[in-house]
């Protein structure tokens, strides 16, 4: 398939387009409707209903607004330390595992201190939290700069021994003992539990940590030298080591970072809509959240909006599932068919669509704007 | 102890056929990523794969068919990939995770018709006499012929990478595709090529699970393989030999640990059941200890846009 | 793909589609007023023919009894954990009137749903917290252990069964209890063998555990996993096995003795009924032989008409209360009686037993 065969190509921009930055999405959403509407019609569904159901449903009400923020929070959280680490080109692919330790570590506290608790119990739980998911990124730390190991191996490995261990300490020292031996720990006390922030809703103190999250990543990035330094090794390392910046720290930082990330939005979501510790915490926010990294374009406002989409998707999913009978296994597709349109249709940020006329000049080349 | 030596003959043979998926997905994706792609989608691949192999068996009563098309269902899988990343210039990262999401619904949409259908098992190549030569029959001649395929092709990968002129083309592309296009090969055709191949190998992987280790199809019946045999390129640092040493490394701990759950020692489930996962752990720390192994053996441009025109 | 796997294929979809078009939401316009909303909430696909599947069968057998009279909605493929309330919530506030939650791990989230909808009624499958509007049941599995255990102790030529188990919680622990004290009565040198796989559903892994069992010289393989991975498993070597949750013959016809089958279609429609009546009250019903909650899947013909006579003369102890899974003498795996003769476990002790009896190898993983 060479590229010269093609009518089209692709001509990069000289610099990336900015209307295409907010029009590139409105037009993945219109081409997943385009195409959502053909599938579910094809398969006898009103496609009307199962987009509304999809998309807008569960948010036209409070509440839908609410668990929107509640589903979005964990993975904005995790998602941007994924990218600041991602930036040093290095994949925290095991984020997942990170959280699970976060949220035993922080849910622990509030276990240990059961009835004992006081106003700092809960910020000390976050902290706690934060400490876990650390020390669980630690050890791709450690064993990427000491021993050169993959942190994409490691911390992956890692995620299964974290979920193996969550089992082992549900059966045994955290079981609830009023709780007939089942696995799951006892119920937190208001006090060890995150505050809501809307009354009846499940919209807890974690959105707000979520949002400085965010903007604590976009400072980070654009205005302090470590962040910098984060930029520069992953993308010229010969540039940075000449610089003296040091490739281990910088390998430190965001593997630590990311790490406290991940264990914070698991204790955020131990000690706020589930409020205990059972052996489901995660249906897998570490893994989307890579998807959510990407989707914003390692960006943190682009972060933000995609976590919400994401969400939206989930949500949208039961919705239709409740409302329409749609299998659950449709959701999935059309997940990913959204995925697909707006990854596809990113490249008009980049490059525009050109006829091709004469054979191709040789051209200076724009470095081509890669996201590794 | 002695009770676990007894056990080895069997343990190692049932280790075979568990690295088996491991092994063929993991083969397809050094390739995909020595060309310089990273395709995360292995597991979406996998289950369309086996739900494809599967339900072509289940309608023609041929496992043939079926492997056939289960590899032909990962090409069409990795099609959509390669479309996106390499001719979209999509992040392959994102575009690799969105596959397996959408592979993982799509493969239980098509599956609801055939679960709880039973067919019958690939059967296995009983080799005249070599099958009933002790200790070593079991383990080694009396597989099915994924298994087979699956060891013949750690040789015909190793040799197509290192030693045709193909391979030395498709590994050039994937250590610098500057140079390479400047010097004229088609980056976007090899690369295409590659990726189909994993596809291709992933569907076979995931066949292999539906036909023959357990012949059924169950939703989400992989179980995770495709990320463990992503793990797998990395710790074989994209040499198909070692490749093979960790899937039989990952497969020989896992089919152990069950063995002495069985024994009765006093060790509890979850702690052995990690076992397999820190060992692979371990053994990459072993090797990966020489810096310069690693930089020598990770393609350059892995998860890097190409884009030929300025 | 050739023709006909084509159109297989999109005729599975097509139908697919279609049957849960019909049998869940649908089109509710004015109509909806008089009918009552039946929500199901389930951890599995229903395509899983185990565990799910089996709940799914009493939903329809609640639209098949009650016709136009009720509507059902299902989801499937619930995480349990926070995303449960938030389906359950909907559920509750989209006229749903009342809600099945068929695992376990939806307890916490039923319980707060229903603190906030006290006029929707809530059943939890397989808990024990129940409220005002909440109500919980179960099936009293261990009973199929027991009648599966006299049918093995009679079979077992190698005195060691296989049981692959999915994760040590006191339901299953029972089970295995159950089958083992079974088991010893009629065939006291017999032993249970347990591998954990920590999962429901992986066929993968249950098929490799059943295999190291079998190597390990098990000649029946028992299970509390959902796949049928294990039957056919036991099916390959010539072994016999014991189906779970659903009838599992066509994996193993030669090989499959039985299954402990859930049937939830006579509890749910009497449930639906109640809600009708307005005679609906928070209670613990937890059902076995007897409540007709389950039944065992027809016996292999292979095996030995004195065996099956055994077996059903148990069963029929175990419905006319004769016999109790659990009577004393029981001793624990160090010998020590913890139940005197004469004497049998309560309930409460059942519902949180978590330690061997004697007979079994092994530790519980804790």
């Amino acid at each position: 398939m060479r590229r010269d065969a093609l009518p089209l190509r692709l001509e990069a921009r000289a610099t990336p387009s900015a209307a295409m930055v907010w029009l590139t999405p409105v037009l993945a959403v219109g081409l997943t409707l385009l195409s959502g509407f053909a599938l579910f019609a094809a398969l006898g569904f009103d496609p009307v209903r199962v987009l509304y159901g999809f998309f807008v449903e569960p948010v036209a009400s409070k509440r839908g607004i609410t668990e929107l923020v509640v589903k979005a929070t964990p993975l904005a959280t995790i998602a941007i330390g994924l990218a600041v680490a991602v930036r040093a080109n290095v994949w925290n692919i095991g984020a997942e595992g990170q959280l699970l330790m976060g949220a035993l570590t922080g849910g622990g506290l509030a276990l240990v201190f059961h009835g004992e608790e006081g106003p700092w119990l809960l910020p000390a739980m976050l902290v706690a939290g934060m400490l876990g998911g650390m020390a669980w990124a630690a050890i791709p730390a450690f064993l990427r700069t000491r021993f050169n190991a993959s942190e994409i191996l490691t911390s992956l490995m890692l995620v299964y021994v974290g979920r193996l261990l969550l089992g082992f300490l549900l059966n045994g020292p955290l079981r609830d003992p009023e709780g007939f031996n089942f696995p799951e720990s006892r119920l937190f006390n208001p006090e060890a539990m995150l505050p809501m922030m809307v009354p009846g809703t499940r919209m807890h103190l974690g959105a707000v940590f979520a949002l400085l999250v965010v903007g604590g990543g976009w400072l980070l990035l654009a205005r302090t030298f470590i962040g910098f330094q984060i930029k520069v090794v992953g993308l010229t390392p010969a540039a940075a080591a000449y610089a003296g910046f040091n490739e281990k720290r910088v390998v430190w930082f965001t593997l630590l970072l990311s790490g406290a990330l991940a264990g914070l939005a698991g204790v955020m979501e131990v000690a706020g809509p589930i409020g205990q510790i059972t052996p489901y915490i995660s249906p897998g926010y570490g893994f989307t959240a890579i998807i959510v990294a990407f989707l914003g374009r390692l960006h943190p406002v682009g972060i933000l909006l995609a976590a919400l989409l994401m969400a939206l998707s989930y949500l949208g999913g039961d919705a239709v599932q409740i409302t329409l009978g749609l299998p659950q296994a449709m959701t999935g597709v059309f997940q990913g068919m959204l995925l697909f349109f707006l990854l596809g249709c990113d490249v008009l940020v980049r490059y525009r669509i050109r006829r091709r006329r004469a054979p191709a000049q040789p051209q200076p080349q724009t470095a081509p704007v890669t996201v590794p | 102890m002695i009770a676990v030596f007894d056990s080895l003959a069997p343990i190692l043979a049932a280790m075979i056929t568990a690295a088996t998926p491991l092994l063929l997905a993991a083969l397809g994706e050094v390739v995909t990523e020595k060309s310089g792609v990273l395709n995360l989608g292995v597991e979406g691949m996998m289950l369309v794969g086996a739900v494809s192999g599967f339900a072509v068996t289940v309608t023609t009563g041929s496992h043939a068919m079926g492997i056939l098309m289960a590899a032909c269902a990962g090409v069409v899988m990795a099609l959509i990939f390669a479309f996106l990343t390499l001719t979209l210039l999509a992040n392959q990262v994102a575009t690799g995770l969105a596959l397996t999401l959408f592979g993982t619904g799509l493969s239980a949409l098509i599956g609801q018709g055939f679960v709880g259908t039973p067919i019958p098992r690939l059967p296995e190549l009983n080799l005249p006499g070599l099958s009933d030569l002790p200790f070593i029959g079991p383990i080694l001649f009396s597989h099915d012929a994924l298994v087979y395929l699956g060891l013949a092709m750690v040789g015909a990968v190793s040799w197509f990478l290192y030693d045709t002129r193909a391979g030395l083309v498709l590994r050039a592309i994937g250590e610098s595709h500057e140079a390479a296009h400047a010097i004229g090969f088609s980056v976007l055709g090899i690369r295409y090529l590659a990726v189909m191949f994993g596809g291709a190998m992933a569907g076979l992987a995931g066949a292999y699970l539906s036909l023959a280790y357990t012949p059924m199809w169950a939703e989400n019946m992989s179980s995770g393989r495709g990320w463990i045999a992503l793990a797998l390129v990395v710790f074989a640092t994209w040499k198909p030999g070692r490749l093979l040493l960790g899937a039989w490394l990952f497969g020989f701990v896992s089919i152990a640990e069950l063995h002495v759950q069985g024994l009765g020692l006093r060790v509890p489930s979850q702690f052995l059941s990690m076992l397999p996962y820190l060992a692979t752990i371990f053994v990459l720390v072993l090797i990966s200890r020489d810096a310069t192994r690693i930089r020598l053996n990770a393609p350059a441009c892995l998860g890097k846009v190409f884009h030929p025109d300025a | 793909m050739n023709r006909r796997t084509f159109h297989k294929t999109l005729a599975g979809l097509a139908g697919a589609a279609a049957v849960l078009a019909l049998t869940a939401g649908g089109t509710s316009h004015a109509s909806a007023a008089d009918k009552l909303k039946v929500g199901f909430v389930y951890v599995g696909p229903i395509s899983d023919h185990g565990y799910s599947y089996q709940h799914d069968l009493g939903r329809q057998a609640v639209v098949k009894e009650f016709g136009d009279k009720v509507e059902t909605t299902f989801v499937e493929n619930v995480p349990e954990g926070a995303d449960a309330e938030r389906v359950v919530e909907q559920l509750a506030s989209s006229g749903h009137k009342l809600i099945f939650t068929t695992s376990f791990g939806f307890m916490n989230p039923t319980l707060k749903v229903a603190q906030r909808h006290p006029e929707v009624f809530f059943e939890h499958a397989t808990g024990y917290k129940r409220s005002a509007n909440l109500a919980t049941y179960a099936a009293r599995f261990y009973e199929g252990r027991t009648v599966v255990g006299l049918i093995a102790g009679k079979l077992t030529k190698s005195n060691i069964i296989g049981y692959v188990a999915s994760h040590p919680i006191p339901e299953v622990i029972s089970g295995i209890n159950a089958f083992t004290l079974a088991l010893r009565e009629v065939n006291p040198k017999a032993e249970v063998r347990v591998i954990w796989v920590n999962s429901w559903y992986d066929p993968g892994k249950e098929a490799a555990a059943a295999k190291a069992l079998i190597d390990q010289g098990a000649d029946v393989i028992l299970q509390h996993t959902d796949s049928p991975a294990p039957v056919q498993a036991a099916e390959e070597r010539g072994l016999w096995s014991v189906g779970q949750s659903s009838d599992m013959t066509r994996f193993g016809p030669k090989s499959h003795l039985t299954a402990i089958v859930d049937d939830w279609s006579g509890y749910y429609t009497a449930r639906v009924k109640a809600v009708m009546d307005g005679t609906w009250k928070s209670q613990d019903t937890w059902g076995g032989f007897k409540d007709k909650m389950l039944y065992l899947a027809p016996y292999n013909p292979a095996i030995p008409k004195d065996v099956v006579a055994l077996a059903e003369t148990a069963r029929q102890n175990i419905i006319e209360g004769k016999r109790h899974p659990f009577q004393g003498p029981i001793k624990d795996q160090s010998g020590k009686e913890i139940l005197a003769q004469g004497k049998t476990l309560t309930d409460e002790q059942i519902l949180k037993m978590d330690y061997y009896v004697e007979g079994v190898q092994g530790q519980i993983p804790r």
